[in-house]
């Protein structure tokens, strides 16, 4: 059975014939709406490379059926940037060295953006427990905590400047 | 290196963005899965769910009639050539003929117009089977009736190794002390987190182009043209960005070549994505190994005879085995010197998926087992685990009992540093109860001296072309880009040959038809290989760029100097400068940013050349130097190497004596890379060979059930590490001046794991008592091992492999009595 649902993707609104079986994951990398950023390693919820943003929350987008997905609004990591510019969390990513492969990349990216805007401030502990759903192969996950706490420094700052 | 070369240098040996990344970061990175193409097919495989057995039949027709399903592929309809990774062994065939030989085995293949369709053809598909005898592990293996999983084997003997330096017996006589020692790990994955992946394209006149997601373009291109019988340049291999290989990605695969099938077939694109469950089952990642070591020492320490009798457990083919049983040997002539040396071995075939090459490929689990060994030995003779591996260090310079002549080995610095940046003084003995500090050394190739097929072809060719308007250069070379940051090392490399900023070049690489062949990225040898051959072509320009300002000028080459894109000496006669420069302007008068002042830039002088004679081109080549080895080591070949890299890792652990709870708390990691290139690079090579390390240490096995299907075939199940099982960890570079490496270059990527788990095994010694020679090492061993040990009042427990393992190990010794190692 397939249904038409709506959906907000980096704030463009798309009207999307989808499978009652199809996951969000395979619906973003499909060929309607080809944003092939979000990666797929498990299809299982157990690496987390599919991470995406449901209405702000971190969700493994192999989890969440497509229908399930109706009427909210999505941001994968081609909607991170605005105009070119990169996000702090991705020149923090970029500058630490924090990526390999980069196949997890964008999903920790995505991580790191929920975390921090719910605590703009986390230990690195806070860290460690916020990515325990990532897996990395490559890196050995230091490079990528110090980013996010590179990440959080540089938030800041940019709050304290416009204030 | 050298303070000299550092000071000297403008790019090497910093720490810039990694090639790539920024695309990796936004999303924009495309993967093969990513890659899309009009009117693409979906493939998808049958594997066979029985570990052995006769194909009797498989009909097809069920599947055929599935609306959307473009074709469906058995042995009858395809090439059956078959192949592998060494030529002496190939025994794979891209379907199975006749019959499986593992759980996972590929029977079928299918292509339709979506992926659910393709996997619902698979389930129409109606296999015959007739069972067969099979075997799951080695000792059933060897027996004397054992059924023949390759009939041309017996006794399922893949390959067996028989070697001796000096006089073990001898040796041993002479020892003071004598230990034997047995140990094991399971068979482990690779667990990259990109799955395999590959896109097959045959256009209108037959030339295939292949994406796909590999370390070795160049073999996959081969295979393909033995398999498809074609004509090797019909076939293009490009790798597009790779998410992770650790050797599992460094052999062309049956699904590479299904996918090629399938795409002849249909006259259309096929992408097949291996799901997990398949890439635990394709994968040919780390052995099962079981060794014995006896090691013999005089009263100082110092390693008098060391025999090694070990089974190695390869699955259903050859694989990588045959590098890997020979690497199981000659990996442990260094770091230490030890002039009497014994080993023999056995690969056997048993009914699992194959196993092959993984990071620090045939020099794990033997390492583990030495180490350990060596500091129980240490401890016996009261002697600092430290200062024993001092003592019968090996030193640049030395040639080992192999024959490998170590030109560059910072061994003894790496300890030293590495003693001295975790405490090690002020912790070993001296922490309280529970707590343990724990070392080892190792060594490792910086590329296999030996390519996979006789060849006499260089093992890496570079060709740079100069952009036309002279602005930057172009660097091609067939290496693999698979994360580990072999694209950034050779524009580092080039940028500083040419005075230019890494900006200025671009790196096109894994692409066989456009770059020259490189045998591409496994036994750590792009750095110090393809470095050398993009050094000497980055050499070639430099040299046509000197030429022509010293002809121009009437002045000797060596007055000028590129550096920051500039020509130095140009500015010694203005007028010529401003001929040059003028014309170029000119030329060039619609476009901005020209330059108005100083000396000549790289683009003003190059756009002469081209002027002239049109593309500026430099190539380079690299073939090994005539490498040494001993003839008296059969197969010490393999193993031999142009450079040699030594690591020390140093850990420290808490293990609760009520649960067996193990807690690392910190890893040290130094590692001698000779002169670094990219300084954060190696870093992030040593922190993933840490993590890397500590999970085959406690997590890593690959779980069979009694008729050899696997029970762990998630990430969820099959255990690596995450954030909070990752300590704080510390990376030491140490560098020296490697003679044939490119700048001084040498490996890092691989090397470096090899130590983490000994480091851990006798840091959990030092904090209780119990060495553990079983990996993983999981809180359940340890703490039967506490109870063990607390009930026979004793100072140490040694957690042994499980009886078969003995069975095994005894059968193997039945079976080389009498062999001659010489």
């Amino acid at each position: 059975m397939k249904k038409y649902i709506k959906l907000n993707i980096n704030s463009n609104e798309y009207e999307l014939l989808v499978a009652d079986n199809e996951t969000l994951a395979q619906l973003l990398r499909g060929p309607q709406v080809n944003l092939t950023g979000t990666k797929q390693g498990c299809e299982l919820g157990d690496c987390g490379a599919c991470t995406v943003l449901m209405d702000g929350k971190p969700v493994n987008s192999c989890l969440v059926l497509a229908m399930q997905a109706n009427g909210h609004e999505i941001t994968t990591i081609e909607g991170l940037s605005v105009n070119g510019k990169l996000h702090p969390i991705q020149e923090a990513f970029i500058n630490a060295g924090a990526v390999q492969c980069g196949y997890c990349t964008p999903g920790m990216i995505l991580k790191a953006k929920a975390l921090l805007d719910t605590n703009p401030n986390p230990s690195r502990t806070e860290i460690r427990e916020a990515f325990v759903g990532n897996l990395c192969r490559c890196t050995g996950y230091f490079k990528i905590i110090n980013a996010v706490e590179s990440a959080a420094q540089s938030l800041g700052n940019k709050e304290v400047n416009a204030k | 290196m050298t303070e000299t070369t550092t000071k000297k240098c403008s790019v090497l040996n910093t720490s810039p963005v990694r090639k790539g990344v920024p695309e990796k970061a936004t999303g924009q990175a495309k993967y093969t899965g990513d890659i899309s193409l009009p009117g693409m097919l979906y493939g998808a495989i049958l594997h066979s769910p029985i570990a052995h057995a006769k194909i009797l039949n498989i009909d097809v027709s069920r599947a055929k009639k599935l609306p959307g399903v473009k074709a469906v592929l058995t042995t009858k309809e395809v090439s059956n050539i078959k192949f592998g990774h060494s030529p002496a062994r190939f025994d794979e065939t891209a379907l199975a003929v006749d019959k499986v030989r593992h759980v996972g085995d590929e029977v079928a293949a299918v292509a339709a117009v979506d992926e659910q369709t393709a996997r619902e053809a698979l389930e129409l598909i109606k296999v015959e089977y007739e069972e067969l005898p099979f075997i799951l592990n080695a000792v059933d293996a060897l027996a004397d009736n054992a059924p023949l999983i390759h009939a041309e084997y017996p006794r399922n003997i893949c390959q067996e190794v028989h070697n001796e330096v000096g006089n073990v017996e001898k040796g041993f006589a002479e020892a003071y002390l004598v230990r034997t020692d047995t140990f094991a790990n399971k068979k482990s994955d690779g667990a990259c987190l990109e799955p395999q992946a590959t896109l097959a394209n045959f256009d209108i006149n037959g030339n295939l182009t292949l994406w796909t997601s590999t370390q070795v373009s160049h073999y996959v291109q081969r295979t393909v043209a033995i398999v498809l019988q074609m004509p090797i340049d019909k076939v293009r291999v490009i790798a597009p960005y790779v998410g992770g290989g650790f050797g599992v990605k460094a052999s062309a695969g049956s699904h590479e070549i299904i996918a090629c099938m399938l795409s002849q077939n249909t006259h259309c694109p096929v992408r097949l994505v291996l799901d997990r469950e398949e890439v635990f089952m394709h994968n040919r990642a780390r052995h099962q190994f079981y060794h014995e070591m006896k090691m013999g020492v005089d009263k100082y320490g110092k390693i008098l005879a060391h025999k090694h009798l070990s089974v190695l457990d390869g699955g259903a083919y050859s694989s990588f085995g045959i590098a890997t049983i020979y690497y199981n040997g000659s990996l442990l002539h260094a770091p230490y010197a030890i002039a009497n040396m014994r080993y023999d071995a056995y690969r056997v075939f048993t009914n699992k998926p194959a196993s092959g090459a993984l990071r620090g490929h045939g020099g794990l689990s033997n390492r583990a087992c030495f180490e350990a060994q060596l500091d129980m030995i240490a401890a016996e003779l009261k002697i600092d685990p430290v200062e024993i591996r001092i003592k019968n260090s090996v030193q640049a310079g030395d040639t080992t009992a192999s024959g490998y002549y170590l030109s560059s080995f910072n061994m003894r610095e790496c300890l030293k540093e590495a003693r001295d940046s975790s405490g090690w003084v002020k912790k070993k003995n001296h922490l309280p109860k529970g707590k343990g500090i724990g070392v080892s050394t190792s060594y490792f190739v910086s590329g296999a001296g030996a390519s996979i097929y006789r060849t006499d072809i260089p093992q890496s060719t570079v060709i740079i072309k100069v952009a036309d308007d002279g602005n930057g250069v172009t660097v091609y070379t067939g290496s693999n880009e698979i994360g580990q940051g072999s694209d950034t090392v050779f524009g580092m490399m080039t940028a500083e040959v040419l005075g230019l900023a890494l900006e200025d070049v671009k790196v096109i690489s894994g692409d066989t038809g456009l770059c020259p062949i490189d045998l591409g990225a496994y036994s750590s040898r792009q750095t110090l290989m393809t470095g050398n051959a993009t050094k000497q072509a980055a050499e070639a320009i430099k040299t046509q760029i000197l030429e022509k300002v010293s002809q121009r000028y009437h002045l000797p080459a060596s007055e000028f100097e590129l550096r920051d894109g500039r020509i130095y000496g140009t500015e010694k006669n203005m007028d010529e400068l401003n001929l040059i420069r003028n014309r170029y302007k000119f030329e060039h008068r619609h476009f901005t940013n020209l330059v108005e002042s100083g000396p000549l830039t790289f683009a003003e002088v190059a756009r002469l050349i081209y002027a002239d004679s049109g593309s500026i081109l430099g190539k380079g080549t690299y073939r090994p130097p005539d490498i040494q080895y001993s003839k008296e080591w059969k197969g010490s070949v393999v193993g031999a190497s142009p450079a040699y890299s030594t690591q020390t890792c140093i850990a420290e652990v808490t293990v609760d004596s009520e649960t067996g709870d193990l807690t690392i708390d910190h890893l040290t990691l130094a590692h001698d890379c000779g002169f670094a290139i990219n300084r954060k690079s190696i870093e992030g090579q040593l922190e993933g060979s840490m993590c890397h390390g500590l999970s085959e240490a406690l997590f890593e096995e690959m779980i069979f059930d009694g008729k050899g299907r696997l029970m762990n075939p998630t990430l969820g199940d099959y255990k690596i590490p995450t954030t909070m099982d990752v300590p704080d960890m510390h990376a030491i570079i140490i560098e020296s001046n490697e003679p044939n490496g490119p700048f001084g270059a040498k490996e890092v990527g691989e090397g470096c794991i090899l130590p983490v788990v000994p480091a851990i095994i006798n840091a959990i010694r030092d904090a209780c008592g119990v060495v553990i020679m079983e990996l993983p090492i999981t809180s359940e061993k340890i703490l039967k091992s506490l109870k063990a040990k607390e009930a026979a009042k004793a100072e140490q427990y040694i957690y042994k492999p499980p009886e078969n393992a003995d069975r095994i190990l005894e059968r193997a010794a039945e079976l080389s009595k009498g062999s001659s190692a010489r």
